[in-house]
């Protein structure tokens, strides 16, 4: 498939072995896992690029699973994700910092907490967490706040690049002759009968036509309820839960070496400080229950509490400026564990309720989707060769980007020429973006893929040279497929 | 910072006498200066072309002070450019200075290649930016379409691109109606400007024929408190700062105008002493900073002022490279300069005897409120050394200027001395 079949015109495909539906993090890795057998899959999407919903905007940590509920399937995915995800960013050069975290006590009763977190984290399979008095706090964070009685390490929580995983895995899939169908909403289903007999398929009526599917991956984050339903479920309800995040300027990153937990409390995990994989500093998320599944605008109470809560914190923090700020939605249920469950007479997955823990888990979680589709009978054959895993351009601070290496720039000059400043990425960059297996649809998608315009002037100096790069590119892959597919607006008017 | 990390051994070297960082007004004038004098010079400027911001404000006023003539923003950028060029000074640009490799030491990428730049000197030139929507925090939604003034004149401008047709411009000082006359030339109306002010905070002789011209209604004590629109801008919430009463006022493009910040990484990258109210690098009169050999000159230092003054710091500091080159160094530590509120910074922020009068024989000030009358008080040590009125008024949103023989009675070896308005 081209990459105008993957947005625009009439589906490229009639039938699919495997429709996985949502082309967030969880989705893109299971579409991945599964392009690996002898099966056609596609990865369905509503949305125009992969990672576009609640996979753009976390906290983008990779957790150990120390604080999980032990027992749990979520704390048994997470600590076995963080595994293979770490292996798997090595392997395609995912951004990675092995930074550790420091869970801060600040009263008595949270001190108190301490031994009890570190036992848990035991149960949870992770037995490096120690206990540490203030002066060590201190050591380890010294533009902490006044005030921290003691604090629990946790040295391997990294931060990771979350827009670059789900591109990676996506890829991937893509690469292993997966379908990506974006623009394609799911909005009607009709589960197998039956009484059709074991060949009859699932029908998904979608925005870009009818697919039918032999079996379907519902992996729709804050839609999976809605999916459920349309099979005829009803299990579980997803609450929006919006957090609000700040995002300080690159001259606050030598503040906060480490991301700063605070002590989890019925009311969630907290608010905490961490550094970014791209150099800046994190404040937040709140938390905070929503109806609208599209909402994510920031908020004047959310900002004056992250705004209380960092002086609380880390009052030096507040000196800098704000380079963004933005909120997420998480796919939060009214149960304590993520909602896996296989109907195998509709030959249908439920992957819901997977919460901020589903970057980590992802492939965790499509290694045990596999698992139950292979027990239901999803015939799952090796395939005998596959591609090599994708190299992912570096975006990340932890190792030298295009504009530091002489190297690189003594080849091809575009990796000398800067276009956007404040973030340093160069001409190179954005024509590679561009011309990428899954190019990015909007200034956002370039955003993911480059970090062109995330940074602190916002566009200033170099907004209008980036959005004119991106309309060329993307006009250039329109007429360079032109040919291939139905033209645009026959996509348009479906 | 990511960027000072070390070199890869392939990296060339360049070793000028002086290194002009930024190949605005400023820049470009001080690097004219020096390399007439015979100094070898080398400008690096990340942008393509040489000139900075004049080279998108496309309407007349530039080189009045400096050159003693008007023209419009591009002619004036080249203008600048040229002159610096026929000195000798070598412009390089598409050269992004990344961080320091030493005291005067910088590393540069270029699409030549990593170089690495040993100057004896080095002048920081690097301007200033409006504070984005992000960093005033405005909530809301976070559609395209919201922009500063510096990308709305770069779109229209340099690019030709079309905006929006009902625009709301926050900030209403001397930039919101230079934005305004550049929405106007791109189509769009501006249906309204709101400022957090009792009053217009630009020149009347601007804002009064610009209102007459333009028929923007001007909200004051008003604030944006919300951007609401999914994929595109489809209003604002618009608070009375009296009243606390919100409308919602409809509009398709929003521009934060003002609220000026200087670029002053390169100068948090060196470490170098920062004024507290400004945030660019803490100059004396010689516009020395706190590192030996290290100047900082324009908007990076007083943000912003126009294009004239700033070019007139890189005449004047010309001079004091040129001594610094010989061997004369700063005496002592110098006599710390505040202002009092209403006034958020002054520049310079650092006086040193015997080093000669700061730029134009002027201090220059930032003022967060309007005074018609500005009886102006200059105290050390509790004792008063001067009170004058001045004939002109002060308004937030431009630089106050206070002549420097107000400082002339002050004791060379006292302690700080403060500006206040009496």
């Amino acid at each position: 498939m081209n990459t105008r079949q993957m947005r625009y015109g009439p589906l490229p495909v009639e039938r699919v072995d495997v429709a996985v539906i949502g082309g967030g993090v969880v989705g893109a890795a299971v579409a991945r896992a599964l392009s690996g057998h002898d099966l056609t899959v596609a990865l369905v999407e509503a949305r125009c690029d992969v990672g576009d919903g609640t996979s753009k905007a976390n906290t983008a940590i990779l957790h150990t699973g120390f604080d999980a509920k032990p027992g749990t399937l979520e704390s048994r995915l997470v600590r076995r994700g963080c595994e293979l995800l770490g292996d798997y960013a090595a392997t395609t050069g995912i951004p990675v910092e092995r930074t550790g975290a420091v869970l801060v006590a600040w009263t008595d009763e949270e001190l108190a907490a301490l031994p009890g977190l570190a036992a848990k984290a035991v149960k949870n399979g992770y037995d490096r967490c120690e206990i540490i008095g203030a002066e060590e706090v201190y050591q380890q964070v010294p533009a902490l706040a006044p005030g921290a009685l003691g604090g629990l390490t946790v040295p391997d929580e990294s931060i990771i690049c979350p827009w670059t995983t789900t591109l990676a895995f996506a890829t991937e899939a893509l690469s292993r002759g997966a379908y990506l169908l974006f623009n394609t909403r799911v909005e009607g289903v009709e589960p197998p009968s039956g009484t059709a007999g074991d060949a009859a398929d699932t029908v998904l009526r979608t925005s870009r036509g009818t697919l039918r599917a032999g079996w379907v991956v519902n992996a729709a984050g804050l839609g999976s309820d809605v999916i459920d339903g349309l099979f005829g479920h009803t299990r579980f309800t997803v609450t929006p839960r919006r957090g609000e995040l700040f995002v300080f300027d690159k001259l606050a990153r030598p503040m906060v070496n480490k991301i700063v937990l605070p002590v989890p409390s019925s009311r969630g995990k907290g608010v905490l400080v961490s550094p970014t994989i791209y150099g800046n500093v994190m404040l937040g998320p709140t938390a905070e229950d929503r109806d609208d599944r599209t909402d994510t605008s920031t908020s004047e109470h959310g900002f004056a509490f992250l705004l209380e809560k960092g002086r609380k914190l880390m009052p030096a923090l507040l000196d800098e400026e704000v380079t963004s700020s933005y909120a997420g939605l998480r796919a939060a249920t009214e149960h304590g564990d993520y909602q896996v469950f296989l109907d195998a007479g509709q030959r249908y997955l439920v992957l819901g309720g997977i919460r901020s823990t589903g970057l980590t888990s992802a492939m965790a979680v499509a290694e045990h989707a596999l698992g139950l589709l292979g027990e239901a009978g999803l015939r799952l054959d090796a395939k005998a060769t596959l591609p090599d895993p994708p190299r992912m351009p570096n975006i990340g601070e932890a190792f030298p980007r295009p504009y530091q290496r002489a190297d690189l720039i003594a080849e091809d000059p575009a990796y000398g020429t800067a276009v956007c400043f404040c973030e340093r990425v160069t001409e190179g960059e954005i024509r590679d973006a561009l011309a990428s297996p899954i190019p990015p649809a909007d200034i956002d998608g370039l955003r993911r893929r480059t970090r062109a315009l995330m940074g602190r002037c916002q566009g200033f100096f170099c907004g209008v040279e980036v959005e004119g790069r991106l309309c060329a590119g993307v006009a250039r892959a329109n007429r360079e497929h032109g040919e291939h597919g139905d033209t645009e607006k026959t996509g348009e008017a479906q | 910072m990511s960027g000072t990390n070390g070199v890869a051994p392939d990296v060339t070297t360049e070793s000028p006498d002086v290194a002009v960082v930024g190949a605005g007004p400023s820049g470009l004038t001080a690097a004219r200066e020096l390399a007439a004098s015979g100094l070898d010079v080398l400008v690096l400027d990340r942008e393509w072309e040489a000139g900075g911001i004049p080279r998108h404000s496309d309407h007349t006023g530039y080189g009045l002070r400096d050159l003693h003539r008007v023209m419009n923003g591009p002619a004036y950028a080249r203008l600048l450019a040229e002159r610096a060029v026929e000195a000798g000074a070598r412009v390089r640009t598409s050269a992004m200075v990344t961080g320091w490799a030493g005291e005067r030491s910088l590393d540069v990428t270029t699409p030549e290649g990593r170089i690495r730049v040993d100057a004896r000197a080095v002048v920081l030139a690097t301007g200033a930016r409006e504070r984005p929507r992000t960093a005033r925090l405005v909530p809301g939604d976070r559609p395209p379409g919201v922009m500063n003034t510096g990308q709305l004149q770069n779109l229209v401008h340099l690019h030709h691109r079309e905006v929006g047709t009902r625009a709301v411009i926050v900030g209403a000082e001397l930039v919101s109606w230079s934005a305004a006359l550049t929405l106007r030339e791109a189509g769009c109306r501006t249906v309204l400007m709101t400022t957090e002010h009792p009053h217009a905070e630009s020149y009347a002789a601007f804002s009064v024929p610009g209102r007459a011209v333009l028929r923007v209604p001007v909200a004051t004590r008003t604030r944006v408190t919300r951007i609401i629109g999914h994929h595109a801008v489809e209003a604002v919430e618009v608070e009375d700062l009296a009243t606390g009463a919100r409308r919602t006022v409809p509009c398709d493009t929003v521009i934060f105008t003002g609220d000026w910040i200087p670029d002053h990484e390169l100068a948090r990258a060196a470490g170098l002493d920062l004024d507290p109210g400004s945030k660019g690098p803490l100059v004396d009169n010689a516009l020395r900073t706190s590192r030996p050999g290290v100047f900082a000159v324009g908007n990076l230092v007083h943000p912003v002022d126009t294009a004239d003054i700033a070019a007139l710091d890189g005449h004047h500091v010309a001079r004091h490279v040129r001594d610094y080159l010989t061997g004369v160094l700063p005496q002592g530590p110098g006599i710390p300069l505040r202002a009092e509120a209403p006034f958020t910074w002054v520049s310079p922020g650092l006086v040193r005897p015997g080093a000669g009068t700061p730029p134009r024989e002027r201090i220059l000030l930032w003022s967060a409120e309007q005074r018609l009358v500005a009886r102006i008080e200059v105290t050390q040590d509790g004792r008063r050394i001067a009170r004058r009125t001045l004939p002109w008024p002060v308004s937030p949103g431009r630089v106050f200027r206070v002549p420097s023989s107000l400082l002339s009675g002050a004791d060379p070896h006292g302690g700080p001395i403060t500006i206040s308005l009496a």
